[in-house]
């Protein structure tokens, strides 16, 4: 078949790396086509490249038939490609059809004809089965319909090509199971589509081919009839996946953790942790498994001293803690590696040593009264620099120059370095190379083995199974179930996870 | 009391609100496109400047006011490429607009009239009826910008600049250039509000005459809940706060 | 110092240094464009700022507030907030100082001098603690605060000073300091000044020292910065943001404060209206210049004092008109805030850890 689109020999470099290195792409007519890798593999460059948001240093683009180059997004659209970000590209305030329009809105005279607009956004509504309320804020609506409306954007512009950026990611299981049924929707409508994606399971039911990408080059494009989620994983790392976690039996010893009914509210104000209870042992490692969005960010908040609970107590080795703040609770010998190491986690523009005393920087030895002891700091982040193997030129470097495993390392070092009773771990190997994420794994065994009690939250299912002794299923802010690790499959966290209890 | 509360203090209101309601709409046009315009004051004051040294050579106010509206609008440019291209800080900028007026109308002030305070009296607006034509334009402009706002495509994209930039950029919107537009508007109402200042309500340039109204027009704007007409509220209330002070001023009351 | 942390401050320096230039440069062609010669006005405005040790004092006396306010400037900057109201903190710094050593009589100087002081200073801290409560508990930004906070100091200030606090006489001014609160001045020491160089500038260098040993060598520096770099890491770390907001405001605030108090016990003696002609507002533009750092605020506080005093000097023997100086001033300024501005015109290399 003759492809819609081919991207050869594609190379774009950016100072200090190359992202894209001479990649190949080519995308069929009525297809939906993986584009896998791990982050920082170049698959969002050469999106990029395709958007006409970079321009290639070298390389070609054949679409429909015709070699062009794409200079900006706009013609990009025109030329029929669309993009559903990652991030939704939606304006809080507007309606779902204002934000559909927007920048092709349908006049009359001068003014926004918001009637045809309206018409315009209910045919295509229809047409492609994307169902929207059309006169909704975006504010108001789920993240799913959400999505819904960023996919009508594109095909409003009229778009043959789809280019969708993690599109699961944000979703619960239904809503993926929804969103696949558009999709072979709008392929048999004739649309091609590009799934981005670093999830095995999805690129197997979902796509007809996929081209896998590691280091900025493309590895090989293969059917998926004629693939493994195994070959797959080997092509995305290059070498076998060590999907399970060398460690020995837990040792459980008496609780050090507990959650007794506790409830807490987002941002907005709603209820988003329901009432949860659960313990956790010294020697052991519970597991949070579960779509992102449903209450861990708030629960583990709550637990930190960042969020006040609504109801419900905490207790740490029988101590209430509950609604202490953050500092207290650091000062119970609590660990935290955030979620988001770039907000919460570091001072990006802070150096090395000043990183690796936040939050216990007015202890001694840093700290003589108000004053700051360098040289102690300095030592302090030399040793850890060392023992948690952290790549950096010297302990001066401001952070932010460091790569996402060397500043995941330095927060790591710092929160297990206090020796805590109870270390929680959230998001710990996100955008983290291979390599840190086999160490980072290690040093979660390695304190849980030390008699630590660990709280692990992380959106990779694959993650939780293979480090947790234990596995609590949250969703829509409630613990549906808790598991030994050993009774715990992929299908059966997977049903917990979409709220399905038998 | 009687004396006090007439018509002729609602008069007073309506021309003292005039440069507010006029400035207030340039700052929220800016604003709304996501940059924040702490330079009314300057703009302001080198309209005014520029109202009546245009008008003192021409001998047309009417000149006078275009002259303003220009050098409101470059002021604006200026404002524009070092936040918008070269990306500084936009209230450091802005405060530098504001210096950079205070000086440089003083320093023309001696270069072109040879004088320290107060320009010569040069032609000032006629009046239509009761007021100056400003004072009209300024209450059709709050209207003409709700429209422009909520019912055309230019103000849904001027909204979705200043909300999510980049959802405008992906959309194809040219967000640097709406900014550029929006911030040239508002600067040439800034500078209209000047001219409405020195050659509608009086006929000369003073040193620092604006003292204060682009900040306060600016407070009208948040205090409108950056609506049109929300910032016509919060002028008349400001606008009525000044005329009620020159009139308790008038019968010996202090303020 | 290592190699690289030297290459980092010239880099540092570069900046101020390429504005300054851009600046003079943009001056000498509006002289040029009004007939007058920039070489002769540019000497001119030399000699008036460092012609001789008179010059040169008088150039220090005019320095001396702008290091207060351009620290003050600094620090709040430095918790990430943008102090524009430090005129008004320095408006009622000059009030508590003009009325505590005006009016408080008996007390020895050792006692009544630094009473004074600390008055200004509290005063200062004060009126800026409102914008910073504001900011802490209800979000409102501090821009706006303190641009609404310096209207209500100007009202209070003139109403007050033509009015209640009035001395007799023309001017509207408040009554002399008493002896017991001012501040030396270099001319009541030597006889060959007469400057009202006060001891205020030796405050000045001292406050230098302190804030920076404050901000890189406490705890309280540590959070403060943390805030400004990053709220919600500061927040993790679990330093009360709220509170340090507060703090960087009030200190702020006091540098403010401790500017109109210098002004009214060493160079000026009394309140007297109009007795600033933007000492808050120039030091927005020296923190600028100085990237917001004790060393740089003291080199561009030095900077705006010898454009000024010279700038009156140039006035006097030449055709320049001094305001050209404010327009030069706030070219700088958008030289400085504009960096990339000087990047482009002086191209220097960047290193890069290749980090992605």
């Amino acid at each position: 078949m003759q492809p819609i689109l081919s991207m050869e020999g594609i190379t774009k470099r950016f100072p200090g790396v190359i992202a894209n290195d001479g990649v190949n792409f080519d995308l069929r007519a009525g297809e939906i086509h993986a584009l896998v890798g791990e982050n920082g593999a170049g698959k969002s460059t050469l999106m990029n490249i395709l958007f006409g948001l970079y321009q290639p240093d070298e390389g070609r683009i054949v679409y429909k038939g015709e070699e062009l180059t794409i200079d900006e997004p706009n013609q990009a659209i025109k030329l029929g490609i669309g993009m559903v970000h990652q991030h939704f590209k939606l304006v809080p305030p507007l309606t779902v059809t204002e934000n559909i329009v927007l920048g092709s809105e349908p006049k009359s005279g001068l003014k926004f004809d918001r009637k045809k607009a309206l018409k315009d956004v209910e045919a295509l509504s229809e047409k492609y089965g994307l169902l929207v309320d059309p006169n909704a804020k975006i504010e108001n609506i789920s993240v799913g319909m959400q999505q819904r409306v960023e996919i009508l954007k594109t095909l409003y512009r009229g778009a043959d090509i789809i280019i969708l950026d993690e599109p699961t990611a944000v979703l619960t299981p239904q809503e993926v199971k929804e969103l696949f049924d558009i999709l072979k929707g709008l392929t048999k409508q004739g649309k091609s589509i590009i799934f981005i994606t670093h999830k095995l399971g999805e690129v197997m039911e979902i796509t007809n081919r996929a081209t896998v990408m590691r280091r900025g080059k493309t590895i090989g494009t293969v059917e998926t009839s004629e693939t493994s989620p195994t070959h797959l994983a080997e092509m995305m790392v290059g070498r076998q996946v060590l999907l399970r976690v060398e460690k020995e039996e837990a040792k459980p010893g008496k609780p050090v953790l507990r959650v007794d009914g506790l409830s807490a509210n987002d941002d907005r104000g709603l209820l988003s942790v329901n009432h949860v209870s659960f313990e956790i042992r010294e020697g052991e490692i519970l597991g949070i498994a579960g779509v992102e969005g449903n209450g861990q960010s708030e629960l583990l908040e709550v637990l930190t001293g960042l969020r006040k609970p609504v109801s419900g107590e905490v207790y740490l080795n029988e101590k209430k803690i509950t609604g202490l703040t953050a500092k207290e609770i650091k000062n119970h010998q609590v660990g935290y590696v955030p979620e988001d190491r770039h907000k919460r986690g570091l001072v990006l523009d802070f150096s090395v040593s000043e990183n690796t005393i936040l939050g216990i920087h007015s202890r001694k030895p840093f700290a003589k009264g108000v004053n700051l002891d360098y040289k102690a700091i300095n030592n302090h982040a030399d040793h850890l620099i060392e023992k948690f193997d952290v790549r950096t030129p010297n302990n001066q470097v401001h952070v932010r120059n460091l790569s996402g495993g060397n500043q995941q390392k330095i927060i790591i070092a710092r929160e297990l370095d206090t020796d805590p009773v109870l270390f929680i771990a959230s998001q710990p190997t996100r955008g983290v190379d291979i390599g840190a994420i086999e160490f980072i794994h290690r040093q979660i065994v390695d304190a849980r083995d030390n008699g630590k009690a660990v709280l692990l939250v992380s959106a990779e299912l694959q993650e939780v199974m293979s480090l947790s002794d234990r596995i609590a299923v949250i969703y829509e802010g409630e613990i549906v179930d808790i598991l030994e690790a050993k009774d715990a499959t992929e299908d059966k966290l997977g049903l917990l996870m979409a709220g399905i209890k038998k | 009391m009687r004396d006090i509360f007439t018509m002729a203090l609602i008069y007073a209101t309506l021309r003292s609100a005039t440069p507010l309601i006029i400035t207030a709409i340039g700052g929220l046009i800016s604003e709304r496109s996501g940059i924040i315009n702490i330079a009314l004051e300057g703009k302001m004051l080198i309209g005014a400047f520029t109202a009546v040294v245009v008008s003192y050579y021409t001998g047309n106010p009417w000149f006078g006011v275009l002259g303003a509206i220009v050098a409101g609008g470059l002021m604006a440019l200026i404002h524009g490429i070092v936040s918008i291209k070269y990306k500084a800080n936009q209230v450091v900028s802005g405060t530098a607009i504001n210096i950079l007026a205070g000086g440089l109308t003083v320093f023309l002030l001696q270069i072109i009239f040879g004088v320290a305070g107060t320009s010569p009296q040069v032609a000032k607006l006629p009046s239509w009826g009761r007021f100056h034509p400003l004072v009209y334009f300024a209450i059709l402009l709050v209207f003409l910008t709700h429209y422009v706002i909520y019912y055309t495509p230019w103000g849904l994209r001027l909204r979705a600049v200043g909300e999510h930039p980049s959802a405008a950029d992906t959309v194809g919107i040219n967000v640097i250039r709406m900014r550029y537009i929006a911030v040239v508007i508002s600067g040439m109402l800034a500078g209209l509000a000047g001219a409405a200042l020195s050659i509608g309500g009086l006929n000369v340039f003073v040193k620092g005459m604006t003292t204060g109204r682009g900040f306060i027009a600016l407070a009208a704007m948040i205090f409108g809940k950056w609506t049109p007409i929300g910032a016509l509220g919060a002028s008349l209330l400001f606008g009525f706060a000044d005329a009620l002070q020159m009139r308790l001023q008038g019968i010996g009351i202090p303020s | 110092m290592r190699k690289e942390d030297i290459q980092d401050n010239i880099r540092e320096l570069l900046i101020p240094i390429g504005a300054i230039i851009l600046g003079l440069l943009v001056g000498a062609v509006i002289m040029l464009a009004i007939g007058a010669n920039p070489i002769e006005a540019y000497k001119a405005l030399f000699i008036g700022a460092f012609g001789d040790m008179n010059k040169f004092a008088n150039t220090l006396a005019r320095s001396t507030p702008l290091i207060f306010t351009g620290l003050a400037v600094a620090f709040a900057f430095r918790c990430g907030l943008f102090n524009i109201g430090v005129e008004g903190q320095l408006y009622v710094g000059a009030l508590a100082a003009a009325f505590v050593g005006g009016n408080l009589t008996g007390l020895p100087k050792i006692i009544h001098l630094p009473l004074t002081i600390l008055a200004g200073m509290a005063a200062g801290g004060l009126w800026a603690a409102i914008p910073g409560f504001l900011k802490a508990k209800r979000g409102v930004h501090e821009v706006i605060n303190t641009i609404m906070m310096n209207f209500i100091a100007y009202a209070l200030i003139g109403y007050l000073v033509a009015d209640v606090l009035k001395a007799p006489g023309q001017t509207p001014r408040t009554v002399p300091i008493l002896p017991s609160a001012t501040l030396i001045r270099l001319g009541e020491l030597v006889n060959w000044s007469n400057s009202r160089l006060s001891i205020g500038f030796l405050i000045g260098l001292i406050a230098c020292a302190i804030i920076y040993f404050v901000l890189w060598k406490t705890t309280i520096g540590y959070e403060v910065r943390s805030v400004g770099l990053s709220p919600l890491a500061a927040e993790y770390g679990g330093i009360n943001s709220n509170r340090k907001i507060i703090l960087a405001m009030v200190i702020s605030g006091a540098l403010g404060g401790l500017a109109g108090a210098e002004r009214v016990l060493g160079f000026d003696r009394a309140l007297i209206l109009g007795f600033s002609p933007g000492f808050g507002f120039e030091g927005i533009a020296v923190a600028l210049l100085g990237r917001n750092h004790p060393v740089g605020v003291l080199l561009g506080a030095l900077l705006f004092g010898a454009l000024s005093n010279g700038g009156a000097w140039m006035n006097f023997t030449t055709s320049v008109p001094v305001d050209l100086i404010v327009v030069l001033q706030a070219v700088i300024i958008f030289f400085v805030a504009a960096d990339q501005i000087i990047r482009v015109i002086f191209p220097k290399k960047r290193k890069d850890w290749g980090a992605v």
